[in-house]
């Protein structure tokens, strides 16, 4: 007889749908169904469940083989690296629970690191912008039950955040949106015709790079300004008319994604998106959300933002905490040569950093804490494989509207496996040991 | 006017912040004294010293102060941070954060800066023989008040979002200049005697800028009004003037709404 788990958290997308049910053996030691989620949700289950998944801490040596290494070891070398650096960077802490995150701070700060999340290659520029002009927000419950205008700009759910659609923005029927998507229009900005742009009432097929001029025409044509022919390859008339549509909603929320944080403009993008859903709010009532990638990054910007103030790239090197995104984040500090050696937890920067970054990375001591082996792994010198947080640990994660929900454990970690948590809180007691502090 | 010369010696491992090196600290300070100034490696403390030969005396107060650094220093950060008065001479290229906050004195890099020069700098000189690095002149992260007063010189390129939330004072870079110029300006002037990019005056809302050669998009907040003739920096030009951005919101003075203005050269 096999038992049901419901209302488990998915640890995959900012979505972070709680609504998933997993079914596991009766010795609660095997998953054997995932219901309700994603593809991506799904395989995120059942992947903890792979007979290759590594248990043991992997140690390369000189010559770039990899051997066995015991914990001890490996909170040895871990320990031992972080303390003789002088600029350490601590990257990642986007795919583990705030818990965890926290420990790791206490860490940086002992060892004077810099922290960075993986908003340095994602929302970063976003949250540079709330910070030069402010954000009116709301959450994802305010849009199932009261958005009538749906605008999806340099994003592609569909793919990425496969059920936020069905959830929250597009089809569900909420308080006073009692039809469902048929009451909703939806409108895309984006220069490829993609799955999600495929299903929207109007599609700008904006030039690539041109989202600063495109935002900024919108709110000439709400001030009802005169507008230039085309902007951004698109005619005056559709701008006019996607101004007149926002303007006669009941509420308008706009998400956005990597397509404006990363592509030309970058933070300016947002700040003038932000400018934007604020000139809205004069006519109608108006939000506007990133569309957070890795399920807990929102939850690593909330740590960061309460234990130093800052949402990401925190460098502590020098007793306090400063931020500079373009001179303590991740890449500029790699591809500079700033720092001296690299810790890893929750994210894959091999996977995702420029080569000349990833490069640096091989070249420095480095550790990789991850449950699987990714490319990160394979540069790094240390490797050390953990429970997965979500399915064999629980803890605090933050929704992409920055609404905590508090995940589920649905099996065991394999015997001897640590959390990230434990792992963490063993390399700081040998921190404190190393540098003498009580 | 006493002159400090510092002469690099040992390359450090990683950057160094030296936010000592200005006019202010070095006053009343004998060159032993100076060679003991803290900077930070990382998180190492470690001396002035270390890094740098310090010859000669410093002058009374930071007016009388002159610091020479004799080479490049492109792995030392906040040369000139917060300096009032004085000056400093780099024969060579300067890492981030030059004459950041700076209230007074000259600054003088005859190579290349790196970003963040002139941040929310209100008052003296910067000259840059070479280029200059993004966020030239412009605000600190959230701050609303970028570049207040003073000069910025550039005789070679500038990177992207130059002048920042500038509300005053006077960016001049020679050559051409990336994306976003000017961005949220509530007043100043910024001259760009090559080409501009894209996105230039985005969000503006008071201050002058004056482009010499080309811009490639013209932001559609930005109404053509008239054609003026003008000096500019010693040129003498006619100028198409454009005003915006009409996105933005805008305050009256006298009954009459007060615009950014671009000034485009015929």
């Amino acid at each position: 007889m096999a038992k049901i788990i419901s209302d488990v958290v998915c640890p995959f997308c900012g979505t972070l749908c709680d609504d998933l049910e997993v079914k596991v053996s009766d010795d609660g030691k095997e998953i054997l169904e995932v219901y309700n989620a994603c593809v991506i949700g799904t395989e995120k289950f059942l992947h903890s469940q792979a007979e290759d998944r590594l248990k043991v801490p992997q140690m390369q040596d000189e010559e770039g083989n990899s051997k066995d290494v015991s914990v001890d070891d490996a909170v040895e070398y871990t320990a031992q690296m972080l303390c003789n650096a002088k600029k350490p960077l601590m990257y990642g802490w986007s795919s583990t629970n705030c818990e965890a995150q926290s420990v790791g701070h206490e860490i940086a700060e002992l060892v004077g690191a810099v922290v960075d999340n993986t908003a340095t290659v994602c929302h970063g520029t976003t949250l540079i912008a709330l910070q030069d002009v402010g954000v009116p927000s709301c959450t994802l419950g305010e849009v199932k039950n009261r958005a009538d205008r749906i605008v999806f700009w340099g994003c592609n759910p569909a793919h990425a955040h496969p059920r936020h659609m069905s959830r929250y923005s597009i089809f569900p029927r909420g308080f006073f949106t009692g039809k469902g998507h048929k009451a909703r229009k939806m409108v895309v900005v984006d220069p490829r015709s993609t799955d999600t742009a495929k299903m929207a009432d109007l599609h700008m097929q904006i030039e690539q790079g041109r989202d600063y001029e495109l935002l900024s025409a919108l709110r000439v044509a709400i001030r009802g300004n005169p507008l230039p022919e085309t902007v951004a390859g698109i005619p005056r008339e559709t701008i006019q008319d996607v101004a007149e549509t926002l303007k006669s909603g009941r509420f308008v929320i706009i998400f956005f994604g990597m397509g404006v944080t990363q592509s030309l403009s970058k933070n300016h993008n947002i700040d003038i998106a932000i400018s934007l859903t604020r000139d809205l709010n004069d006519y109608t009532k108006a939000a506007i959300m990133p569309m957070r990638g890795h399920y807990n990054v929102t939850g690593s910007g909330q740590v960061l933002g309460w234990q130093f103030g800052y949402p990401f790239c925190v460098d502590l090197s020098r007793g306090f905490a400063r931020y500079n995104p373009g001179d303590s984040t991740s890449n500029d500090l790699l591809r500079r040569g700033e720092v001296d050696a690299v810790f890893v937890l929750g994210s894959d920067p091999g996977a995702h950093f420029p080569i000349s970054s990833v490069k640096k990375i091989a070249h420095l001591p480095s550790v990789c804490v991850d449950p699987h082996f990714t490319p990160t792994s394979a540069v790094c010198k240390l490797h050390m494989p953990v429970a997965f947080v979500g399915v064999e640990e629980a803890g605090c994660a933050y929704r992409m509207d920055n609404v905590p929900i508090e995940t589920r454990k649905v099996v065991d970690a394999p015997e001897g496996m640590l959390s990230d948590e434990e792992f963490l809180k063993r390399v700081l007691t040998r921190v404190k040991e190393i540098k003498g502090v009580a | 006017m006493e002159t400090v010369t510092l002469t690099p010696k040992e390359q450090s491992e990683l950057y160094i912040d030296a936010e000592n090196i200005t006019p202010d600290t070095f006053a009343g300070k004998s060159a032993a004294e100076i060679a003991e100034l803290q900077v930070f490696e990382g998180n190492q403390t470690q001396t002035l010293g270390q890094y740098f030969e310090v010859a000669g005396t410093a002058g009374a107060t930071a007016e009388e102060t002159k610091i020479v650094i004799k080479g490049d220093v492109t792995k030392v950060k906040y040369i000139g941070m917060r300096m009032t008065g004085g000056e400093i001479v780099v024969e060579g290229s300067a890492d981030m954060y030059v004459g950041a906050w700076m209230e007074g004195g000259r600054i003088h890099v005859q190579g290349n800066v790196d970003s963040f020069s002139g941040t929310g700098m209100k008052g003296g000189e910067i000259e840059v023989d070479g280029n200059a690095g993004n966020y030239l002149g412009a605000a600190y992260r959230g701050d609303w008040r970028g570049m207040q007063a003073g000069t910025i010189r550039v005789h070679g390129d500038a990177g992207s979002d130059l002048g920042t939330f500038m509300n005053g004072g006077t960016i001049i870079v020679e050559g051409d200049v990336d994306v976003h110029v000017g961005t949220h300006a509530e007043g100043g002037t910024i001259i760009v005697k090559g080409n501009g990019t894209s996105k230039i005056g985005g969000q503006m809302v008071k201050g002058e800028i004056y482009v010499f050669g080309t811009i490639d998009v013209m932001m559609p907040g930005y109404i053509y009004r008239e054609d003026v003739d003008l000096e500019v920096d010693g040129d003498s030009a006619r100028f198409a003037l454009f005003e915006g951005d009409m996105g933005e919101r805008h305050s009256k003075r006298k009954g009459q709404v007060i615009y950014g203005k671009i000034y485009q050269k015929y």
